[in-house]
Parts: C-alpha cells; structure tokens; sequence
C-alpha cells in the first residue's frame, strides 16, 4: 500500500534534483529558474501529500498560495531576463555586476 | 494494486523527467520535460485525492508558466552551447550538495519513522466535511477562513503582472502610432475630398 513514506521520498528527490540543476546549470538563468520551478514543485506534492494524508485540508490551500508565488516568481524572473538580454546580449550571470550602486 | 502501479509510474516519471529538465543540453528541451513533470505531478495528486490542485497544477504550470518559459527560451537568441561550459566544472561541488542535502532529508524521514520525531496532529477543523467534492470542501474553506489570505494572493499576483509589464514595456522611436487627439480634432473641411469635375470646367480648391 502505498504511504505517506513514498511521497516524502519522491518529493525528497525531486526537491534534490532542483537544487542539483541550479548547481549544474549556473551560467543558464533560464534553466536555474526551472529548476527553481522543480524545487516548488516538490514541495507542492509534500504539502498535498501529507493534507490528504492526514486529512486536512489546509496543505492543499497552503499548495494554492505556493502556486501563486511561483506564478509571479517566474513572470517576473523572465522579465528581469529579458531587459538582461536586451541591454546585454547575453544571459551568463557568471558576471553580473550591473547592479552594484 | 492498480493504485500501487500508477502511483510507481507516476512517481518514476516525474523523477526521470525532473533530471533530465536540469542535464538537457537545449533548454526548449528542459522546458518540454518540465511540462511532462508536472502532468505527472498532477497525476500523483490525483491519486491521494487532491484533484483540484491537480488541474490547478496543469492549468497554470503547463498553460501559463510553461509556455512562458518556452516563449522566452525561443525569444532569446542565445548560443546555448557556451553557456554549458562550466557544466563538468560544477558537477562535483553540486553532487556533493545533493548528497548533504539528500542525507539531511533521508535522517529527517528517518527520525520520523522511528518516531523521535512527532507530527503535528489534525484537529479535524478543516477536514473535508462528508458528501462534498476536493473542489467544493477547498472553496468553502478559501472564502470563509483563508479569505484574507486569497486576496493577499490576488495582491501577489497583480504586482508580479505590473512589474513584469513595467520592467519589459519600452517606447520606441519613429513608429507611427495611433494620435488620438488629433483623430477626435479632426474636422470635415480638413479632410481630403473625393471630386468629381465635367469636363472643362476645373476645379475649385
């Protein structure tokens, strides 16, 4: 029967492989914002998990809100890496130093 | 058994797609296997009862979030082949966070499933009351306790939707747009006029 136990340890996973990505990919900002989308997403499937599993429903609301956050991060990430490229013509973050005072 | 089996595939696949969306060598690629994660996400909510969160999940990953991301990956003329150059360079230091943090998770679960560790308890006060829908229980709930905190949300979400029009919006020079004010001050004997002159006779101006 499957349990509590197999999600946490799916989401434990997927939560590593989205910090893993932001260590493998670190000059791809694109990439380093999906795996911000990964690690978001594991905690999603933790906080659902464990609202149904103990049957309150409060994770799933929580779930909600962290869907929201993640919407307006990601908008709002693009955007910056848009006017980045646009001033630019580059997106390697390995030297991004235009906003020092 | 059925519900073991879809729960495994699920659970395999988005693991399977969730590494190859960060070891893709071309981003419209990652961007393509997120999509596939978070079906698959999806489908794992769907079988502890979550569907609504499952479908909210497909809706705004997949239909807003994902597209977005894949909007800008092929709006962006980027030469993705120089950007993996620190790939192998950064793998070790990487793994070993991984595994620090991947240790870290596993003696948490561990203290729990010895039970050093104790759970908090549901009081029952916001449980799915009998005879109603995942749908209908989280509605009843979202609009009469967490009313506040949705239309926090809603705030979130407007300033995230102003400040990514603000940040990209840029005027540019030498269009030709519309002059509104000029369209409406415009009157019928500055207008050009269609006529029609027999022959002979000229026109007057």
């Amino acid at each position: 029967m499957i349990g509590i136990e197999h999600y946490v340890v799916v989401s434990s996973i997927l939560f590593v492989l989205g910090v893993l990505g932001i260590f493998l990919n670190r000059k791809n900002v694109i990439v380093i914002l999906m795996a911000i989308e990964l690690i978001l997403l594991a905690v999603n499937i933790n906080l659902v998990a464990f609202s149904a599993f103990l049957h309150d429903l409060v994770g799933q609301i929580f779930a909600m809100f962290v869907l929201t956050v993640a919407a307006g991060e990601a908008a709002i990430g693009l955007a910056i890496l848009v006017i980045y490229f646009r001033g630019r013509g580059t997106i390697a973050v390995d030297d991004v130093n235009r906003m020092k005072g | 058994m059925i519900q073991a089996f879809a729960f495994y595939l699920f659970a395999s696949l988005v693991i399977a797609s969730g590494a190859i969306t960060i070891l893709a060598r071309n981003p419209v690629h990652s961007v393509l296997w997120l999509i596939l994660a978070f079906f698959n996400a999806a489908g794992l909510m769907v079988l502890v009862g979550a569907e609504f969160i499952a479908m909210l999940l497909v809706i705004v990953y997949v239909g807003a979030v994902a597209v977005l991301f894949l909007f800008v990956v092929m709006m962006l003329d980027i030469d993705f082949s120089e950007m993996r150059a620190g790939f192998i360079k950064n793998a070790p230091l990487g793994l070993m966070i991984a595994a620090v943090l991947l240790a870290e998770l596993v003696l948490g679960v561990g203290a729990w499933n010895s039970g050093a560790l104790q759970l908090g308890v549901a009081d029952g006060a916001s449980a799915t009351p009998e005879g109603l829908s995942n749908t209908a229980a989280i509605g009843a709930l979202l609009y009469t306790r967490y009313l506040f905190l949705f239309e926090a949300a809603g705030i979130v979400l407007l300033v995230a939707m102003i400040g990514a029009i603000v940040l990209t919006h840029r005027q540019r020079e030498g269009t030709r747009g519309q002059n509104v004010g000029r369209q409406i001050a415009r009157r019928p004997e500055e207008a050009t006029v269609n006529v029609k002159p027999a022959v002979g006779q000229g026109v007057t101006l």
